[in-house]
């Protein structure tokens, strides 16, 4: 070793063994790495370090000593991964063994055994046995402080997982250690480490043990006062959640069978406390011991488990979702598949769930009988359908004792018509019961003669009838709905489980169908029923059911069908509709053969509406529109290569408008054109490129004639419109043949005034590659016009290049920028122009609905706002400020808080200290104008925003009041309730900055504040209330009153 | 040692549910409508006020209801009638001072405020409608203490 190595570790021991305040703990920590470093590289031995240390390891100043000691255990823990010889270990566990007693410096002894401990193959059993002994000897672990518990127990811990053996040939002293270690801990942490222990001493020493047996009783005794773990300190649940503390002691409970005396008892008496935490947990302890003890054990306790739970399902509140009942169900179903049959049959020969089974007769309705009867039902329904579906043996059972009893039972009393509502209710439960016990099975075939199989064919004939009886007779909402799932659960048993035969499986679904169309004025039972339909024809459909599956098809999905083309109206068109399209969903052959019906019948009330405004056929139309916007084109998306369905529509409609030339022109039809294009679009957002390529030319064929010969208005204006719809949908990648005239097709369209075509317009620059030449030329010929349409079709232009992240942008800003700064109004048409130049800003800032959005395949680059943010801001900021001429004025603060208020918020808060002052101004200059409300709306909630955002106080507090006398105008702002409001709580929000800076406006806000106290409006009335209280009490206690 | 409560056990009822009013965007919304003041406005100011003696409001104690308020936005007129939870009741002025000034501190100035009856009704009216005595009280700064605690929020 070299002298300067030797120098510089000296100077790193001192440094980390100096006790005095001129070390810092960074610093410490940082020598000790070094010294660390310098053992891993093999610039010094272990050896020699120790032999450099020797002063400091033995001296009897206390302080000293420790932080040496402490300094050689770190130092081991870092060198965890270094392999050392055999010798070194020896003499260094002897060192630290004996240092355990030294309590002085006890953590660096534990530390330093704990290191070398964990080097498993390196430590012989003798060294192992040495540190045991030494821990036994010298400490008493609840002595000490947290941390050295906790050491304590990974020592422990340490002890048991890696030196079984050492552990095993100390037996009694050892668990007696334990006992003491853990009795009385407090800490969360420590607990966590403690439960552990217990649970890998139970599996250590086998269950004959005699010293575990002997001790069984005190540890459990120690344990069980944990239980139910419950924080009486709400902050300690931050290090240790209650839940993983519950669930380690769980695992102690459990660990040995040897704890059942102790802890059944404790877990039944707590489940009987009033405390529904204490009952949940006692509930899911229960049921992982039953788990572990196994059946032997958990014998005797069956009877008293079997009162407590059912006390426990009884006395839950059904109501809302109870934690109670589903954990004591858990436990109900583990004792049933645990032992066979003697669970079972308490509950068959228990006397309440006898009795009441047996005065079922007695319920006539659901809602008439009381409320602890109907509580009584459910408990006894929900019993009876676990313990079913819990294992065959089970179902057997219970089927024998009750079933027949339960059937007779529905059919007794014919007189009343109705069967009882109790029977229904506990027979579906059971059949719901049998079909989670095959279905969940289905891997291991289990016998289809079992008793409950037998039972439920021989008896299927009388429940159909009573269920059906019961879904015809009765208006009630719980009669029907169990009706309804008993038919629901027969026809959808698994092949050679089902109890119907074929015919009886149709007469179901005929049924069911016949309510579909006669009986939709009961609203729950309709969707209840169509429920059902889709239901069973999911099941078919996944169990490939190929002798139900021709049955299915023909009474269901014809009749459905059928319907859309039938003419009787007395089932209304939307329910056939939402019908028709509900049973499509179930699988593609569905799908398919109801949209080609759809489309027939889209096509035909398209044509009865465009040939004389039927308004009847337009409602039909819409009706059907939208159920292809909602429900058909998104189901088609998760479905590969089956962008046809959408492309047929598309093509479908062009053909009809190329074959139509009557139209009708009126108001429901603009309402059914815009449908018809948000379809479109949709339809055609989901082709792929080359169907959109064939949607593109047709209508692009369509369109052409059409100006060749102009038949009528109505019908070009379809045309204009869905032309638009195609191209605002396409994708960037899609070919289009002839751009320039596509392009002068859709000016030649916006300067005659369609809005759609200035979306189209945007779409078009957003995702068409185009050279700079022809956005230049598009550019100068709009700008020829100088109208206001040509203005919206440059912002929407402007908008397309801007999200695509194109540089020509900037000409166009530009364009706009100037057009607002270097032109003063004379006439009311220029004012128009400027205007419609300003609100160009609003249409690039926020996001559409009608186009330019994912949905409708657009390229969007992030960022695109804060990009238009950044140009503008600097530029109309500083030309506002030279302005005079107030309409001009107006106009660029229209402009500036539509780039303001659909900025992101944080970067607006970046600039908020030259803003503010911009913003007030603006907000003044707009509230002059009743046209600018909306606008001044959305201006006034950013400054809300920036009111209540953290980072913005430093500008509140400079600008503090102006902001005040801004907003006091705002607060008797006539025009817009919202404004007043939002005015009002931004007055509240200034009440909390600095006291200092606001208290002299005081007077003036409560002025503002009094007048809003009369306000014709409520909700400000009531906001000036709060604000009025805020505002008291920034001052003194008293308001001058 | 603390004075004993003047009722140590009162009745507690429930809270009655707060009804929604119609705002922008519900269709039929008139943004030039006046919204007159009403009972249930007038209550939905008093209703938190806290029972000097309990952690309980007004509401839930039945001191105040909603059919005890006469008010007649027009006349500029509101009338509230309390009943203190026991007769006699020596918060009764306190109860009826928290609510005079809860409702000074919420309605317009053009309103007047009658407090109503009480078994000591006269005496309480006769403190509680003399201006100069409730200015009085107001100068005093425990019984202020008092009154601010009893109108601290307590759904905020």
């Amino acid at each position: 070793m070299g002298d300067s190595t030797t120098i510089n570790c000296v100077k790193h021991i001192e440094t980390y063994v100096d006790s005095s305040s001129s070390k810092s703990p960074a610093e410490q920590d940082a020598s000790l790495d070094a010294i660390a470093k310098l053992v891993m590289n093999d610039m010094i031995t272990l050896e020699s370090l120790v032999r450099e240390m020797g002063m400091y390891l033995t001296t009897t100043d206390n302080i000293i000593r420790a932080r040496g000691i402490l300094l050689l255990a770190e130092l081991l823990t870092r060198i965890s991964s270094k392999p050392l010889e055999n010798a070194t270990i020896h003499s260094l566990i002897g060192f630290f063994a004996e240092r355990l007693s030294d309590w002085r410096a006890l953590r660096g002894a534990l530390v330093g055994c704990l290191a070398l401990m964990r080097r498993k193959g390196d430590i012989s059993s003798s060294d192992a046995t040495a540190v045991a002994q030494s821990f036994m000897q010298n400490l008493q672990v609840q002595s000490l402080g947290q941390h050295d518990r906790k050491l304590c127990f990974e020592l422990l811990e340490c002890l048991i997982d890696c030196y079984p053996n050492t552990v095993m040939t100390m037996e009694d002293d050892f668990v007696y250690v334990i006992c003491e270690a853990i009795d009385g801990e407090k800490d969360p942490q420590c607990l966590l480490l403690t439960f552990h222990l217990v649970e890998m001493l139970s599996h250590l020493y086998p269950d004959s043990s005699n010293s575990l047996t002997s001790y069984a009783e005190d540890l459990f005794n120690i344990l069980g006062s944990y239980f139910p773990i419950h924080f009486t300190h709400p902050k300690g649940e931050d290090d240790v959640k209650r839940e993983e503390l519950s669930r380690a002691l769980m695992l102690a409970f459990a660990s040995t069978p040897l704890f059942e005396p102790f802890s059944i008892p404790l877990l039944l008496e707590k489940l009987s406390s009033s405390l529904p935490s204490s009952k949940v947990e006692s509930l899911k302890y229960l049921s992982y011991c039953t788990l572990k003890y196994g059946p032997h054990r958990m014998l005797q306790h069956l009877e008293s488990l079997w009162s407590s739970l059912k006390e426990a399902i009884f006395t839950s509140d059904q109501s809302n979702s109870n934690k109670i009942a589903s954990e004591a169900l858990v436990l109900l179903q583990n004792l049933i598949q645990q032992d066979n049959g003697v669970f079972v049959n308490l509950i068959l020969k228990d006397a309440d769930i006898n009795l009441t089974l047996n005065s079922l007769s007695n319920y006539n309705n659901h809602d008439d009988s009381p409320m602890p009867d109907q509580q009584r039902l459910n408990s006894i329904g929900q019993i009876l359908h676990v313990s079913s579906a819990a294992s065959m043996a089970s179902c057997n059972a219970i089927f024998q004792s009750f079933f027949s009893g339960l059937v007779n039972g529905l059919e007794k009393d014919y007189a009343s018509e109705k069967p009882k509502f109790g029977c229904l209710y506990i027979c579906v439960e059971l059949l719901a019961a049998c079909r989670i016990l095959v279905m969940k099975n289905d891997e291991v075939s289990y016998n289809e003669n079992e008793t409950w199989c037998i039972m439920l064919h021989s008896f299927c004939d009388s429940l159909i009838s009573s269920f059906v009886k019961s879904i015809k007779e009765s208006n009630e909402d719980s009669y029907t709905q169990s009706g309804v799932r008993g038919l629901k659960i027969l026809a959808s048993f698994p092949g050679s489980f089902s109890p119907v035969s074929k015919s009886t499986f149709e007469n179901i679904l005929r049924e069911f169908i016949s309510i579909i169309i006669l009986k939709f004025n009961n609203t729950s039972l309709w969707s209840s029923i169509l429920d059902s339909l889709t239901e069973i024809g999911s099941f078919i459909e996944k169990s490939q059911d190929s002798e139900k599956m021709p049955s299915f098809d023909a009474i269901i999905v014809d009749k459905m069908v059928d319907l859309l083309s039938s003419d009787d109206s007395t089932m209304p068109f939307s329910l056939k509709v939402k019908s028709v399209s509900e049973i499509g969903l179930i699988n593609l052959k569905y799908m398919m053969k109801i949209v080609q019906e759809l489309n027939k019948t889209i096509i035909t009330s398209l044509h009865k509406s465009w040939i004389d405004g039927d308004s009847k056929s337009v409602e039909h139309a819409m009706i059907l529109l939208e159920c292809y916007d909602d429900k058909i084109l998104p189901w088609f998306q998760n479905i590969k290569d089956s962008d046809d369905v959408a492309t047929n529509f598309a093509l479908k409609i062009w053909d009809e408008i190329e074959d139509n030339t009557l139209f009708y022109d009126t108001l429901v039809e603009k309402k059914l054109l815009e449908t018809t294009m948000n379809t479109m679009k949709h339809a055609v957002a989901t082709c792929s490129e080359e169907n959109q390529t064939k949607i593109l030319e047709k209508s692009f064929k369509v369109n052409e004639s059409n100006l060749v010969n102009k038949v009528s208005q109505p019908r070009n204006k379809w045309i204009i419109s869905l032309f638009n719809s195609v191209i605002i949908a396409l994708h960037p990648k899609t070919n289009i043949k002839n751009p320039k005239k596509t392009l002068e097709t859709l000016i030649e369209s916006l300067t005659n005034g369609h809005t759609s075509s200035a979306h189209a317009l945007g779409s078009f620059f957003n995702k068409i590659p185009s050279n700079e030449a022809i956005i230049d030329n598009t550019f100068s010929h709009l700008i020829k016009f100088s109208n206001v349409n040509a203005i919206i079709g440059l912002s929407w232009m402007g908008k397309g290049l801007l999200m695509r992240g194109h540089e020509k942008v900037k000409d166009l800003i530009k364009f706009f920028l100037d057009f607002l700064i270097l032109n003063s109004p004379q006439d009311q048409e220029m004012v128009d122009l400027m205007r419609s130049v300003a609100d160009s800003f609003g249409i690039m800032m926020s996001d559409s609905e009608f186009c330019l959005n994912k949905r409708l395949n657009s390229v969007i680059k992030p960022l695109y706002k804060q990009r238009l943010f950044s140009i503008v801001m600097p530029i109309l900021s500083s030309s506002i400020v030279k302005l005079d001429s107030p309409v001009t004025r107006s106009m660029q603060h229209r402009a500036l808080a539509h780039v303001i208020s659909n900025a992101p918020l944080s970067a607006v808060l970046g600039e908020a200290k030259k803003l503010i002052p911009l913003m007030l101004d603006g907000l003044t200059i707009l509230s002059e104008d009743v046209e600018n409300r909306d606008i001044l709306y959305n201006l006034l909630l950013v400054l809300s925003g920036i009111l209540t955002n953290k980072n913005g106080e430093e500008v509140i507090v400079e600008n503090a009041y102006i902001i005040i006398r801004c907003i006091n105008k705002l607060v008797a702002y006539p025009h817009m309730m919202l404004v007043r409001e939002t005015a009002v709580q931004c007055l509240t929000a200034m009440s909390e900055v600095s006291y200092a800076r606001v208290y002299p406006f005081r007077p003036e806000v409560l002025q503002a504040l009094s007048r809003a106290l009369d306000d014709p409006k409520r909700s400000v009335r009531q906001e000036a209330v709060r604000c009025r209280q805020a505002w008291a009490s920034v001052s003194s206690r008293s308001l001058h009153i | 040692m603390a004075p004993a409560l003047i009722n140590a056990n009162p009745v507690v009822y429930e809270k009655k549910e707060r009804p929604v009013r119609s705002r922008p965007g519900d269709g039929n919304f008139d943004e030039y409508a006046t919204e007159l003041i009403d009972q249930l406005e007038i209550f939905d100011h008093i209703r938190d006020i806290k029972d000097p003696e309990h952690p309980y409001s007004l509401e839930e104690l039945k001191v105040i209801t909603e059919d005890a308020i006469e008010v007649d936005d027009k006349r500029s007129y509101v009338r509230v009638t309390f009943t203190p939870t026991v007769e006699h009741c020596s918060m009764a002025t306190v109860i009826g001072l928290c609510l005079r000034v809860k409702l000074m501190r919420s309605l317009p100035s053009r309103f007047k405020v009658a407090p109503g009856t009480h078994a000591t009704e006269d005496a309480v009216n006769k403190q509680l409608n003399d201006k100069e005595r409730v200015a009085a009280a107001l100068e005093n700064p425990n019984l202020v203490d008092m009154v601010d605690e009893c109108l601290t929020p307590s759904y905020e």
